[in-house]
């Protein structure tokens, strides 16, 4: 935790903390308090007074059947995310994996959707799936003869905003996997080899059980980033919309709050994001410890 | 690999090829589109030649969405979050790893629960604390009554308010985003692993800590330096929600929001040749830093997991 050998100062150390500190309690600690508060409060929208109303906010918030709906559907939209940037990261990483030629060229090629933002993602797919002008929805009327309309159906614009998401998504899992796949021991792939594994088998036996770290990392990353970053994926494609389909919680916190301004209800909601993120967090920690016991 | 399987060879190459066009399609595609005119574009399906309205397309997205001044704000924005987190955490840093204080473990503490917790789930409460960033000493004002202290001093009835709004300003689009442990907890496992031999001879050498700081330890973090400005430009560049909150002021859009008003609304004229060669525009100078500095950002991402 810290250094055997170390300056003796009785200032400086807390002058070199002190930006970071002034930094996190007024944009971080206290931001975090009047949120709590304001949580167990109504605000009078006339001014004056606020009054304590213990947990009325949740109980209001946990009975509210679009709150309830909005909690299903970022559930349902980050595990899609996840699955498919997962799976199609994971694929093409064995791929670039077994190349021998070009290995930069394909690493460059691959890269650098992780530099687009999402909402410049949710604008290029919006093109693409546009009702009228998307030539991918085109391909979907005509090749599959499916009704697509993702600015009337639900169900449409929730595989809309999860393919924008995923997309960008793919790069970042990719750079993990490719990582973790050169850390495996050459030598164990060989040995497999010689014994007559196949290519399938040794990936199998192989390969995914010990990129299972990497795969748990990539996994909470990918829906912390579902979670939270796709905001100006869902601003820029479909605004919560149609009808509240692709209302994910953290766009559910900015409507409300900036929108609707129920400062009650949005705060309270940004404290069950908060804890959610924080379990998740703990969770992570705990897996992480376990890794670095059974490695060390 | 150790035995020959030209079938499998030729297919996984195959399948990186489908890879990178899937993965690069959007982007082929909106090249293609920002080069026709409008008439083309909407057509279905657009035709895939290209077209020669590039330039005139770029000129209208860069007129239209008000690009100038929009991608200046981006770049200070994003500049000022990466310089301003990584200095601040650089020192955070040194001050836990090298230093023995009282307050070390509370500063510590402190500043790591931080970690995990993005602008996004406080929005609301961090946006009122930038509206007015003496918020709360205007709520210790309140709270002691100091108005009518005051007003019983001076003698008549007065109305202090402490009143300092970040809104629509460079300091609050950039200063609740470096409010983050990431780069600290960073900075910290590197120090941790910097030998203990460098900082015992330079002390012996009659040191002083902020020499030690600048001649070694600096040099020694540049590669960690370079990954994490990759990281935090990029990151800063493509903020979202933050920015739409505390901007209201065109002149301080930046530039992924601004993007906003090229997307043809249900009634417009579809310019989405437009919107596209935006879009191109504003994502260019992250993708480039990506691609340019591809090996340390490779680094910089992968490294925190271990």
């Amino acid at each position: 935790m810290i250094k055997r050998s170390v300056f003796s100062s009785r200032t400086l150390p807390y002058l070199l903390i002190l930006p970071q500190i002034l930094v996190t309690l007024t944009f971080f600690y206290w931001p975090a308090l009047q949120g709590l508060m304001q949580s167990v409060m109504r605000s009078n929208p006339f001014g004056g007074r606020n009054t304590f109303i213990w947990f009325d906010n949740f109980i209001i918030l946990f009975t509210d059947p679009l709150y309830l709906k909005s909690i299903m559907t970022t559930f349902f939209f980050s595990a899609c995310v996840a699955a498919v940037s997962i799976c199609l990261g994971l694929f093409i990483a064995t791929m670039a994996n077994r190349a021998l030629k070009a290995k930069a060229v394909i690493r460059t090629m691959l890269i650098w959707p992780y530099a687009v933002a999402p909402a410049i993602s949710g604008i290029l797919w919006l093109f693409l799936l546009h009702p009228s002008y998307g030539v991918v929805s085109y391909a979907i009327k005509h090749w599959l003869g499916m009704d697509w309309n993702p600015l009337l159906r639900g169900s449409d614009a929730l595989f809309m905003v999860v393919i924008a998401s995923a997309w960008k998504e793919i790069s970042y899992n990719f750079v993990f996997f490719v990582a973790g796949m050169q850390a495996i021991p050459k030598s164990l792939i060989e040995a497999a080899a010689i014994d007559g594994a196949s290519p399938f088998r040794r990936f199998w036996t192989i390969t995914l059980p010990l990129l299972s770290p990497t795969l748990f990392f990539v996994t909470v990353m990918n829906i912390i980033y579902s979670f939270f970053d796709t905001f100006g994926v869902i601003h820029t494609m479909t605004q919560g919309g149609p009808g509240g389909a692709t209302n994910i919680l953290v766009y559910k916190v900015y409507q409300d709050g900036f929108i609707g301004l129920n400062l009650g209800a949005s705060s309270s909601q940004s404290v069950v994001l908060m804890t959610l993120i924080i379990v998740i967090t703990v969770l992570q920690f705990k897996y992480v410890e376990k890794k670095v016991q059974y490695t060390g | 690999m150790i035995e020959k399987t030209p079938i499998l060879d030729t297919l996984t190459y195959i399948f990186l090829i489908i890879g990178i066009l899937i993965v690069g399609f959007p982007i082929i595609y909106a090249l293609i589109a920002a080069t026709l005119p409008i008439h083309e574009v909407s057509r279905v399906p657009m035709p895939l030649i290209p077209g020669r309205e590039f330039l005139v397309n770029i000129k209208a997205a860069w007129i239209n969405g008000n690009l100038g001044t929009n991608l200046l704000n981006s770049f200070i924005m994003a500049s000022g979050i990466t310089i301003g987190k990584i200095t601040v955490s650089l020192l955070g840093a040194f001050s836990i790893v090298y230093f023995d204080y009282r307050f070390r473990t509370v500063a510590f503490v402190s500043v790591f629960c931080t970690l995990m917790l993005p602008v996004e789930v406080r929005i609301l409460p961090t946006y009122q604390m930038a509206a007015n960033i003496m918020g709360p000493f205007q709520g210790l004002w309140d709270l002691l009554h100091l108005n009518g202290i005051v007003g019983w001093i001076v003698g008549h009835d007065i109305d202090l308010r402490l009143d300092w709004s970040l809104l629509d300003s460079y300091t609050g689009l950039i200063m609740p985003l470096v409010a983050s442990a990431t780069c600290t907890f960073l900075f910290r496992q590197f120090f941790l692993t910097v030998p203990e031999e460098l900082c015992e001879a330079a002390k012996m050498d009659g040191a002083s800590a902020m020499t030690f700081f600048r001649k070694i330890l600096l040099p020694l973090s540049k590669t960690n330096i370079a990954a994490l400005v990759v990281i935090e430009f990029v990151y800063g560049w493509n903020q979202y929600l933050w920015p739409l909150l505390i901007t209201t002021n065109p002149k301080m859009m930046t530039a992924v929001i601004g993007l906003q008003n090229l997307i043809p609304a249900a009634d417009d004229l579809p310019y989405w040749n437009v919107a596209l060669a935006g879009a191109l525009i504003v994502m260019l100078p992250p993708v480039l830093v990506v691609l340019f500095m591809q090996r340390w950002f490779v680094k910089g991402l992968v490294e925190p997991e271990k």
